[in-house]
């Protein structure tokens, strides 16, 4: 794992029929360090799902760059989109291996669906799985190429608060068992405290980086509501800019 | 299905069979023979090998210009499905190909290129490619954006992305290009050989038509709608069943 530097001068969506040219990216400059844990907090439509679509390569359009570290000539990404995106004529296992390239072995792939409890499940069609369960093999599937990075563009929206709880708890599982550097795309702050090694609060459209914090609280008291629930209401007080975007 | 509902299809089988029976009688005319004689018809044709061979020549056609007519238009399809300008572009010459007369297209080619194999086979060929075309490229302008973007984030290349991406997605369009298509391309085959092969079905059936030979007509057309119902059930409805296995 090597350190990333995610530089972005600006990106323009050009003008379409009466929606006239949009700015989305102004002067966003990022840095992580390998094995560092990133949330990005901003309100919805601010422009984070066309920064993840930038880093992982699928949209070049943009004037900036992006450094991901030399460890491979092609840096590997795990994407975790928002919706789960399986391909729904093949199974569990097969849309797992079939995000794997030729040199790693399918046989990894068998711990990562015993930490996500759905080894029971791997042979099943994902027309047959809950949202839950799908969202949980999309999070297989990008830590199971071994990435470089791993984006996760709002993977609990639409679930339960529950489920939600239940798939985040297993995600920070496994984060411990393989660490990878994540930068995990979020407009929920409660969230993002649970999860978090350092957040980056971004503006609205043009998208900037507002203020990055590192979360004080210790990994293994992060189950306590009461005291994310706090520290939430902290940053409220001490940082206003904060209290306007949420 | 309970055995009610599988008694079904036979029964209507047999009440056609009544009906035709009936009206055979009732007119006992050569110009409708009754099941029996046309059995008879079947029966002899086939023993002396001539209903086999004149088949088999058909069938053959039918093979080499479906395979021809279904791999270009797959082809053409996907690429002016991706492309917006070529597809701009080439939108009219399909209009164009669409809309000439099968009967054109084939008396076109035999003057051109004379009345040989080939010809037949290039006729049914245009007749059938835009056809498949046009339904290839309905079916790749509606590929999922999102699991394409997923393969490009994952390094699927192309040869993945396009037997496990791709390819299931337009499976349900090729499927029905290929049941419209040997429909068509059937019926083509037919006036082909007719205007300008020496056998073949078409062939057999325009000289029963110029001895008046009902029963032989009949026969052959048994033989023939024996033959498609039996590339339905053995071919086609497996495919189905086997690429449909995920759905719900």
């Amino acid at each position: 794992m090597t350190d990333i530097r995610i530089r972005i001068n600006s990106k323009t969506y050009p003008a379409i029929g009466q929606a006239g040219k949009h700015q989305a990216i102004a002067n966003l400059d990022l840095s992580m360090k390998a094995g560092e844990f990133v949330c990005l907090v901003g309100p919805s439509g601010c422009g984070k799902t066309t920064l993840l679509n930038i880093i992982a390569g699928l949209d070049h359009d943009y004037d900036g760059e992006i450094l991901l570290g030399s460890q491979h000539t092609h840096p590997r990404i795990g994407y975790v989109f928002q919706n789960p995106r399986l391909l729904p004529w093949r199974t569990v296992r097969e849309n797992i291996e079939l995000a794997l390239d030729s040199a790693q072995s399918p046989d990894q792939i068998d711990p990562l669906l015993e930490t996500m409890q759905l080894t029971r499940a791997q042979h099943v069609y994902p027309e047959r799985l809950s949202l839950g369960m799908s969202r949980r093999v999309a999070i297989i599937r990008a830590f199971a190429v071994d990435p470089d990075l791993l984006l996760m563009d709002e993977p609990f929206v639409s679930l339960d608060a529950p489920t939600a709880r239940q798939v985040r708890d297993l995600l920070l599982k496994l984060w411990r068992q393989r660490p990878h550097t994540v930068l995990f795309v979020t407009h929920d702050l409660r969230e993002a405290i649970a999860l978090a090694d350092r957040l980056v609060f971004l503006s609205a459209s043009p998208m900037r980086v507002l203020r990055e914090l590192t979360v004080p609280i210790v990994r293994n008291e992060r189950h306590n509501e009461a005291l994310i629930e706090s520290y939430r209401q902290q940053l409220m007080n001490d940082y206003p800019e904060i209290r306007q975007l949420l | 299905m309970n055995s009610r509902q599988k008694l079904l299809p036979a029964l209507s089988l047999l009440a056609f069979l009544a009906l035709w029976q009936g009206l055979a009688v009732y007119l006992s005319s050569s110009v409708l023979p009754a099941p029996k004689a046309v059995a008879h018809v079947f029966w002899r044709e086939t023993v002396s090998g001539q209903l086999p061979y004149h088949l088999g020549v058909t069938l053959l056609r039918l093979v080499v210009s479906f395979a021809i007519a279904m791999l270009l238009g797959c082809a053409l399809g996907i690429v002016l499905g991706r492309h917006k300008k070529l597809d701009a572009f080439f939108d009219n010459w399909l209009v164009i190909f669409l809309n000439i007369p099968a009967l054109v297209t084939i008396i076109l080619c035999y003057v051109w290129f004379g009345l040989i194999e080939s010809a037949a086979i290039l006729a049914v060929v245009i007749n059938k490619l835009p056809n498949v075309t046009v339904t290839i490229r309905e079916g790749t302008r509606a590929l999922d954006q999102d699991l394409l973007e997923m393969a490009r984030c994952y390094r699927f290349g192309r040869r993945k992305t396009f037997t496990h991406v791709i390819w299931p997605q337009l499976h349900p369009f090729v499927m029905s290009a290929t049941r419209s298509g040997l429909a068509l391309i059937w019926k083509i085959i037919l006036v082909v050989e007719l205007l300008g092969r020496g056998n073949g079905m078409g062939y057999q059936l325009h000289l029963f038509f110029q001895l008046f030979d009902v029963a032989g007509i009949l026969a052959y057309t048994i033989a023939f709608v024996a033959v498609i119902q039996l590339i339905e059930l053995v071919i086609l409805k497996p495919l189905d069943r086997k690429s449909l296995r995920w759905r719900r």
